[in-house]
C-alpha cells in the first residue's frame, strides 16, 4: 500500500518530529510513503479568517497536486476537516466543473492518520511502546467534523506500557480556534484555563491529540505555567517502538518525546 | 411555604419606585450593536469578574445537563431535528404566502395584523395602539423581539409605564440590568443578588434569599399588576398560518396571566416565526422544550386565535416585524439563520459563551446564534467582531434542534467582513491582513514558503531563549505569548529532513 503524506504547513515548520513519526510508523506497518516537496498549506487559516479567495487558490493547488495519488494521509484533523467540509463550498462557488470533478475523485482518498490506520490498514496494534500516563484531547474537528469516534482509543489501548486516563468534558473546545487564539486571545486563554484544569485532574504526564494546533496552544501554556506535563502528537506515541519491535527504523524514545 | 416567610411581604405595601429615577449601575452593559464595544474589548471586564463567570458557568452546566438527559432519552431525536428543520425551511421558502395566510386567518378571527418594516415602525405602531387604548401602563410577557427593537425605553419616554412579568425580566428591570441569555435572561444573576435587588426595590429589608421567599415576593408584586393593568404585550414563539393562531410557551404561568386577564393584547413577532400548519407544533414544541429548558414539555403552552367573546383579551393586535429579516432570507447560506426558534441550546453548548456570558456580545441576541443573527440584522454595518467570536468548535451546530450550521454561517459572514474591510486603506497595514496576504503568496510556491521558513527561523531565533522556547513576541505575536509560550522553530523542517533522507537512500 502507498500513502502520500500531506504534512501540513505548520507541522512542516514547527513540528517536523510529528512528520518523522508518521513516516516511521507507516513504514513499520509496510506502507510505502511518499512526500511531495511542492506541498504547502490546505488553506484553512485563510478560510477560517474569511479570506475565501486565497483559501480557494490553496485548495485548488492541493487538489491538483494530489490528483494521481493512491491515498493522502494527513496527521492533522482540522486540515482534513477543512478539505471535507469547506472545499466543497469553495469549489462550488469559485471553481469550475473540471476542478469539482477532480476534487470529488480525490475526496474519498484523503484520510486522517487514525482513519488510515483503522479503516484502511485495519490495524489497532501498531507495535508501539510508551510507558507513560497519557490522556487524550479530542480536538473539535476530529470529534465533530471527522467523527473519529473510538479510533484514537483503539490505537492507544494497544500501546504497551501506556497508562490511559480519560479526560473529562472531552467535547469542550480548548480555545485554540486558529486565528481566534490571537483575535480573541483573552477568551481563548480563559477557555484554555478551564481545559487545563481538566487535563491536570487526570494526573497524566502527556496530553495527546491528533492535531498539533490544539497541542501548540495547550503545550505552550503548560510550558509557561511549569505544569510538569507535556503535549505529544499521537503519531509520536504510536511510532515509539518498544522492546521486541522488529524495525530498526523506529524512533528512539528520546526522539519521540522531544 | 410558611406564613413567616410571607410575613414581611404582606407587611410592606408593594410600591416599586420604578418611575423614580435611580442611578443606573456604572457598568450597565450596552446591548445596542450600534453603540456596543467590539467583542474582544467587551469581554475584558467579564473575564475578570469571578462572580459573573461562576454564575454563568454554573447555570449553563445545569441546563446543559438537563438537556443532554432529555435528548438522550429520545431515540428519534435526529429524526425530530430533521423534521423541525424541514418545517422551518418550508415556512421560509414560502414566507410571503404563509404570512398572508396568517394575516387572513387571524383577521377573520377578530385580530388585527400590522406590518412593521423596521424597529422604528414597530415601536410607533405599538405606542399608537397604546395611546388609542389610553393605556398609561402595560404589562409584558418576556419577549426578546421587544428587546431587539428597544421597546421599553421608547414606551417609557412616550409616557407609558412598562412592567415586566417574567421573573427573570423583573429581576433585570428592578435591578437595572440587561438580559444576558435569550431563555434565561437573568442567568448571570445569582440568588443573593436577586435578594438584594428585591429587598431594595420592593422595600423588603428582611427578605431572605430562600427561593420560596423570593418567588413569594415576586408573586405579591405581580398580582397587583395583573389585576390593575388591562393592557399587555407579548412576543410569539410561533405563528400558525393555517389557523391564524399565536403560540407562547413559558415556565412560570405569568405569561398565561397576561394572556387571560387583560382587555387588550399586543403580540410582536419576527416574520420568520410562522409555521405552516397546526400539526407542525407537534414537532416544534417537542424540540423547543427539550432544547431550551431540558423539559419534556413546557409547563405552559398558550395558543390563541384572534378574539373569543367573553374570554380573554377582547382586542388583539399582532405586529409582524421584518427589521432586516427579509434581507437575511435572500442569502443562500445565511437564510438558515431564520430557522432559529430561540431555544438557546447553542449558547448553552458554546465554550465561548460559557466564559463570557451574554453581555459582551453587545446585543439582546448573544452566543453563537447572536454572533450570526446580530450582524445580519444590522445589515453588516455593525457588530463585525461577532462572527469572529467563535473558535468554530461546532458544538452549536451539533445541538441546534433546527440544524442551523452556525459555523458555516460564521465563515460566510467572516468572508463578508473581510470583503468590506480589505478595501479600506486603514486595513492595508493591519498586521492580520498583511500577514494573511503575505502567507497566501508564500503558500503559492513551495520555494517561497521554504525561504520564508528559513527567514522565520532566523527572525524568531532572536526571540528564542536558551531553553529553546519563545516567551515573548511583539505585535500580533504578543497576543499569543501573553498566556502561552511557543516552542522555537526546529533546526530542520520536515521537508528538509525528507530531502536529506532521500539523498542518503540514493
Amino acid at each position: 500500500m502507498r500513502a502520500s503524506l500531506f504534512i501540513t504547513c505548520y507541522n512542516d515548520t514547527l513540528y517536523p518530529e510529528t512528520g518523522r513519526a508518521v513516516v516511521t510508523l507507516l513504514e513499520r506497518l509496510g506502507v510505502e510513503v511518499d512526500f511531495s516537496p511542492r506541498q504547502t498549506c490546505c488553506g484553512q487559516m485563510h478560510a477560517n479568517t474569511g479570506f475565501r479567495g486565497e483559501a480557494f487558490s490553496q485548495a485548488k493547488r492541493l487538489v491538483q497536486m494530489y490528483q494521481d495519488t493512491e491515498t493522502v494521509v494527513i496527521p492533522s484533523s482540522s486540515c482534513v476537516a477543512m478539505i471535507r467540509d469547506q472545499y466543497p463550498g469553495l469549489f462550488e462557488e469559485l471553481g469550475n466543473e473540471g476542478l469539482r470533478r477532480q476534487f470529488a475523485a480525490l475526496l474519498p482518498r484523503v484520510l486522517e492518520l487514525s482513519e488510515f490506520l483503522i479503516d484502511r490498514l485495519k490495524v489497532e496494534d501498531v507495535g508501539a511502546y510508551f510507558p507513560h500516563r497519557v490522556t487524550y484531547h479530542a480536538s473539535c474537528h476530529g470529534l465533530r467534523a471527522l467523527h473519529l469516534g473510538d479510533r484514537p482509543y483503539r490505537l492507544l489501548n494497544k500501546v504497551r506500557g501506556l497508562d490511559f486516563v480519560p479526560l473529562a468534558n472531552l467535547d469542550r473546545c480548548c480555545g485554540f480556534g486558529g486565528t481566534f487564539s490571537v483575535k480573541n486571545a483573552e477568551v481563548s486563554s480563559a477557555m484554555m484555563a478551564v481545559k487545563l484544569q481538566d487535563i491536570l485532574q487526570t494526573g497524566a504526564e502527556f496530553c495527546t491529540a491528533l492535531d498539533n494546533s490544539c497541542l501548540m496552544h495547550l503545550g505552550g501554556a503548560m510550558h509557561r505555567q511549569y505544569l510538569g506535563m507535556k503535549t505529544i502528537h499521537m503519531a509520536e506515541i504510536l511510532a515509539g517502538a518498544g522492546p521486541g519491535a522488529t524495525s530498526n527504523e523506529s524512533m528512539t524514545q528520546a526522539e519521540a518525546v522531544q | 411555604m410558611t406564613t413567616a416567610e410571607l410575613a414581611p411581604v404582606s407587611q410592606h405595601p408593594v410600591e416599586p419606585p420604578i418611575s423614580q429615577p435611580i442611578e443606573p449601575p456604572a457598568d450597565r452593559p450596552i446591548l445596542d450593536p450600534t453603540k456596543a464595544a467590539a467583542f474582544p474589548a467587551a469581554v475584558l471586564p467579564v473575564l475578570r469578574n469571578p462572580q459573573l463567570r461562576k454564575n454563568v458557568a454554573h447555570a449553563i452546566d445545569v441546563i446543559q445537563a438537563k438537556r443532554t438527559r432529555l435528548v438522550e432519552e429520545k431515540t428519534d431525536w435526529q429524526e425530530l431535528r430533521s423534521a423541525a428543520s424541514g418545517i422551518r425551511d418550508e415556512a421560509l421558502s414560502h414566507l410571503g404566502t404563509y404570512l398572508e395566510q396568517f394575516e387572513e386567518r387571524c383577521t377573520a378571527a377578530g385580530g388585527t395584523v400590522h406590518w412593521a418594516g423596521d424597529a422604528a415602525d414597530a415601536r410607533r405602531i405599538i405606542l399608537d395602539i397604546l395611546r388609542e387604548e389610553k393605556a398609561s401602563e402595560v404589562i409584558k410577557i418576556k419577549t426578546m423581539t421587544s428587546a431587539e427593537i428597544q421597546l421599553n425605553p421608547f414606551l417609557e419616554a412616550g409616557g407609558v409605564g412598562v412592567f415586566e412579568t417574567d421573573l427573570a425580566e423583573i429581576i433585570l428591570q428592578l435591578g437595572e440590568g440587561e438580559p444576558s441569555h435569550i431563555v434565561v435572561p437573568a442567568l448571570h444573576v445569582n440568588r443573593s443578588q436577586v435578594r438584594e435587588i428585591f429587598a431594595r426595590r420592593m422595600g423588603l429589608k428582611d427578605l431572605s434569599d430562600d427561593p420560596k421567599a423570593l418567588t413569594a415576593a415576586a408573586r405579591n408584586y405581580l398580582r397587583r399588576k395583573f389585576l390593575e393593568i388591562p393592557t399587555a404585550i407579548s412576543g410569539a414563539n410561533f405563528l400558525v398560518a393555517e389557523t391564524g393562531s399565536v403560540v407562547v410557551v413559558e415556565s412560570e404561568g405569568n405569561g398565561r396571566m397576561c394572556l387571560t386577564l387583560p382587555r387588550t393584547m399586543i403580540s410582536i413577532a419576527g416574520i420568520e416565526k410562522v409555521v405552516p400548519r397546526f400539526r407542525d407544533l407537534e414537532v416544534m414544541l417537542q424540540v423547543l422544550a427539550r432544547s431550551a429548558t431540558g423539559e419534556r414539555m413546557n409547563p405552559y403552552n398558550s395558543i390563541w386565535t384572534g378574539v373569543t367573546p367573553g374570554d380573554g383579551p377582547q382586542r388583539f393586535h399582532v405586529v409582524l416585524l421584518d427589521n432586516g429579516r427579509s434581507q437575511i432570507l435572500a442569502g443562500k447560506t445565511e437564510r438558515q439563520t431564520l430557522r432559529c426558534i430561540r431555544c438557546a441550546a447553542c449558547m448553552n453548548a458554546c465554550p465561548v459563551y460559557r466564559q463570557t456570558g451574554g453581555h459582551a456580545y453587545g446585543s439582546v441576541y448573544p452566543g453563537p446564534i447572536g454572533a450570526i443573527l446580530t450582524p445580519q440584522l444590522m445589515q453588516m454595518h455593525h457588530a463585525q467582531s461577532l462572527p469572529y467570536a467563535s473558535s468554530l468548535c461546532g458544538a452549536c451546530y451539533e445541538v441546534c434542534p433546527v440544524k442551523i450550521n452556525i459555523p458555516e454561517v460564521l465563515l460566510e459572514l467572516r468572508s463578508q467582513v473581510v470583503h468590506q474591510e480589505r478595501r479600506q486603506t486603514l486595513r492595508f497595514f493591519d498586521p492580520m491582513y498583511l500577514g494573511l496576504r503575505i502567507a497566501n503568496l508564500l503558500f503559492s510556491r513551495a520555494w517561497l514558503f521554504h525561504a520564508a521558513q528559513r527567514l522565520g527561523r532566523i527572525g524568531l531565533g532572536l526571540f528564542t531563549r536558551r531553553d529553546g522556547w519563545i516567551h515573548s513576541l511583539p505585535s500580533l505575536g504578543a497576543k499569543w505569548t501573553q498566556t502561552r509560550d511557543l516552542r522555537g522553530l526546529p533546526e530542520q523542517t520536515f521537508h528538509a529532513w525528507w530531502a536529506a533522507r532521500e539523498k542518503e537512500a540514493k
